[in-house]
């Protein structure tokens, strides 16, 4: 299915889709009015629900009624235009947007059916739960070894150090790493390159073994060969985890994702399995999106 | 222009003759650079010339040396060497017995009193520590170098002009013949200054040292250092890392900032008022000099330790909440190790000025003359830059070259302190 969906848009690029909406519906003339998402927005097994989730950043609204489920061992992949609120989005579901002065969470999210919106929700052990990879890397300035080494400490999930070790390589060698810095885990992760650098991110949040993994642009900077093997990574990680991806590659959506959501403007505009999307979207501003007439 | 590559022509050209006033503009501007380095080196070194120039020769003494026969009849006439008797025995009149025999010529009241006051007036308690220490010395006859008087000081160091007319001398004719007649006999001579790293300060500038100050300073500083460093990072960390931002933050941002510009001897009245007055701590002591000193720095290490704070990238304390730090985990484990090195800049900043304080000290008694050596924070001493301030007001001529002797002293002091600093940031930053 999913090498269907990408040769698909290989050889028509031009494809116009059985249902098409009037050309008011075009992005340049959106009405913000005449919002709501199209397609389905729950899963059968979810393990995040979100409801009307709504952000603001001081007077701007980043975030407009947002409904979406993360299922059950699935990667759910956001795609939209530049600004549209992915990371916003994402950066909901660990909370991590408590950090940021000035910005306002509502709405309702759950996890495991459980609200973790709720005042009285620790988020420490909810972001041991919900582990993230962020747009930009951001190794610590302390060894290779201590990066990945740090959450497992923290959260105690090593007896000793030789099991601390055990993690801190099984780790790296998922993310893909373990062939470049085994020989200089004392040397500091901010000496690495920045594709490195964002894979040790990346083995620094599954280190944590979370039940959901948050990943802002995972791959943006990564060549070809290491993107493959993060994408079997999340492939393999999808068995136990349920993954969210911010992407800016619609090749990569299709190759790794079972839902995809496109966002605009702060809207969840479409939402479906990502073989529907990328053949068959409902919705105008997706197709034009993802046939790549704008964005 | 009309041509399509005229306009590229032209802007190329157009930049090569910007060139010629960009580079220009470049050379003037690290001109200016140099220049502000060069003057600025300029003064330092007339200003390090002319302390070590004024001040090195106070590490230096004249001593004469003098045989001294220790009478046992006029200093223990029981014979018992009882300590006390030992203690209170008359060992100046020793001294000018052997000054006598040197001189045996001399007579007359008036001469005598010249002759004697050749030697320093502390010669006879070296004598007592001589003797208190080795009792068997009694009955003997000694060879003592004993430092001679500042005014005999300072005109074997050049000061006194031995040709000028003797009533502008505060070396007299008579006196001049003496010490030449010492220096005839190479009784006379120079040694390194040992008292004046061991005395307190004295009356006598031969005996006056800089060591109750040194120490006054250093106990003053300790106070400091350990009460204004945890207080500000812990205030520091609190207001930058955990503190909501409202508008009492925002009140208390803008009084720290004001309290750091607070005029220093504002805080030398605040102790005076609240330690000495209310707590009754004891005045002129290094206790209530630090704990003025610390109202003093707080604002310094905070303002520096907050910059510090800010200047972490908030993507290190992102990464750490990322992966379920605690806020204070986040803080302890990533963020504070990477705004050390700055907040000990601060830090030493701030001791800096606490170290060159004189104002606040004089509010709360430090600049009392004080002869011991403190032994604590509680015993009443004064401090380096007080003590530089006293000598400087002193009348005799042997107080000028203390004086600088004592700017050096503090210096050093303070570049002992950078460097300390520079090394501890130098671990720090290697534990990365
Ligand atoms: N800390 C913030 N303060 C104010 N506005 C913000 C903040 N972070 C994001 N925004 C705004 O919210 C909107 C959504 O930003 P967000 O970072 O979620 O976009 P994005 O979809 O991730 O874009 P990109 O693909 O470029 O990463 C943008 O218009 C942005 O300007
Ligand atoms: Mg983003």
């Amino acid at each position: 299915m999913e090498a269907q969906a990408s040769q698909f848009m290989a050889e028509n690029p031009e494809h116009a889709p059985a249902r098409r909406r009037p050309a008011e519906a075009d992005s340049a003339t959106y009405d913000r009015e005449h919002r709501g998402t199209v397609g389905e927005v729950r899963s059968e097994v979810p393990r995040m629900r979100c409801t009307a989730v709504n952000v603001h950043y001081g007077d701007k609204h980043a975030i407009r009624d947002v409904s979406l489920d993360v299922g059950k061992n699935e990667v759910l992949a956001m795609i939209g235009p530049s600004g549209c609120g992915k990371s916003t989005f994402l950066r909901c579901l660990n909370r991590m947007n408590d950090t940021v002065v000035g910005c306002r969470v509502s709405g309702e999210i759950l996890l495991d059916g459980k609200d973790i919106m709720a005042p009285d929700v620790d988020v420490v052990p909810l972001r041991a739960r919900v582990g993230m990879v962020f747009q930009k890397p951001n190794p610590f300035p302390k060894s290779i070894f201590e990066n990945v080494a740090f959450g497992p400490r923290i959260h105690g999930l090593a007896q000793s150090q030789a099991e601390l070790e055990e993690i801190v390589v099984s780790s790296l060698q998922k993310a893909n790493l373990w062939g470049e810095v085994k020989d200089r885990l004392a040397h500091p992760g901010t000496g690495l390159s920045g594709g490195q650098q964002q894979r040790l991110c990346i083995a620094r949040a599954i280190a944590i073994q979370p039940e959901v993994i948050l990943m802002d642009e995972p791959c943006s900077a990564l060549d070809p060969i290491s993107t493959a093997k993060i994408e079997q990574l999340i492939d393999e990680l999808r068995r136990n985890y349920s993954i969210c991806i911010v992407t800016h590659s619609m090749q990569q959506a299709a190759r790794v994702s079972q839902r995809t959501a496109y966002f605009h403007l702060g809207d969840l505009i479409e939402v479906g399995e990502t073989d529907r999307i990328f053949v068959k979207p409902q919705h105008q501003l997706t197709e034009d999106y993802i046939t790549g007439r704008f964005g | 222009m009309s041509e399509p590559s005229q306009p590229v022509r032209d802007s190329f050209a157009r930049v090569e003759a910007g060139m010629k006033r960009r580079r220009a503009a470049e050379r003037r501007f690290r001109f200016f650079g140099k220049c502000a380095v060069g003057l600025g080196l300029g003064f330092l070194v007339i200003l390090f010339v002319s302390i070590v120039g004024n001040g090195y020769s106070a590490f230096w003494q004249t001593r004469i040396t003098l045989e001294v026969t220790i009478d046992e009849a006029s200093i223990d006439p029981s014979g018992v060497r009882d300590p006390a008797v030992l203690q209170a025995a008359d060992y100046g009149a020793l001294i000018k017995q052997s000054m006598r025999e040197l001189f045996p010529d001399v007579s007359g009241r008036r001469n005598r009193i010249a002759l004697y006051g050749l030697v320093s007036n502390g010669a006879s308690f070296d004598l007592r520590d001589r003797i208190l220490a080795d009792p068997s010395l009694i009955g003997t006859t000694i060879s003592l170098s004993v430092a001679a008087d500042d005014d005999v000081d300072m005109l074997m160091k050049g000061h006194i002009d031995r040709g000028a007319p003797e009533a502008d001398r505060r070396i007299k004719d008579n006196q001049l013949a003496w010490i030449e007649k010492l220096e005839a006999d190479d009784r006379i001579g120079s040694a390194f200054n040992l008292d004046f790293f061991s005395n307190g300060d004295s009356r006598e500038p031969e005996l006056a040292g800089i060591r109750g100050a040194l120490m006054g300073s250093i106990y003053t500083l300790f106070v400091t250092l350990g009460l204004s460093f945890p207080l500000a990072v812990a205030a520091a960390v609190y207001l930058e890392e955990f503190a909501p931002k409202n508008r009492w933050t925002d009140l208390i941002e803008v009084n720290i900032n004001n309290l750091a510009a607070v005029p220093s001897i504002v805080f030398g009245l605040l102790g005076l008022a609240v330690f000495i007055n209310f707590f009754t701590l004891p005045r002129s002591a290094p206790i209530v000099g630090g704990l003025v000193l610390t109202l003093m720095t707080l604002p310094t290490i905070i303002i520096a330790s907050r910059a510090a704070l800010k200047s972490v990238p908030p993507s290190i304390r992102e990464g750490a909440l990322g992966v379920g730090a605690s806020p204070m985990q986040a803080v302890m484990y990533h963020v504070l190790p990477l705004a050390l090195p700055g907040m000990l800049t601060g830090t030493i900043i701030g001791m800096a000025q606490a170290l060159g304080e004189t104002a606040p000290l004089l509010m709360i008694g430090m600049v009392a003359f004080i002869a011991d050596v403190p032994a604590g924070v509680f015993d009443p001493a004064t401090a380096l830059p007080v003590q530089i301030y006293l000598w400087a007001d002193s009348p005799e001529r042997a107080y000028v070259e203390k004086t600088s002797a004592a700017i050096i002293v503090l210096l050093l002091f303070l570049a002992a302190m950078n460097a300390l600093a520079v090394l501890l940031r130098r671990r720090f930053e290697r534990r990365w």
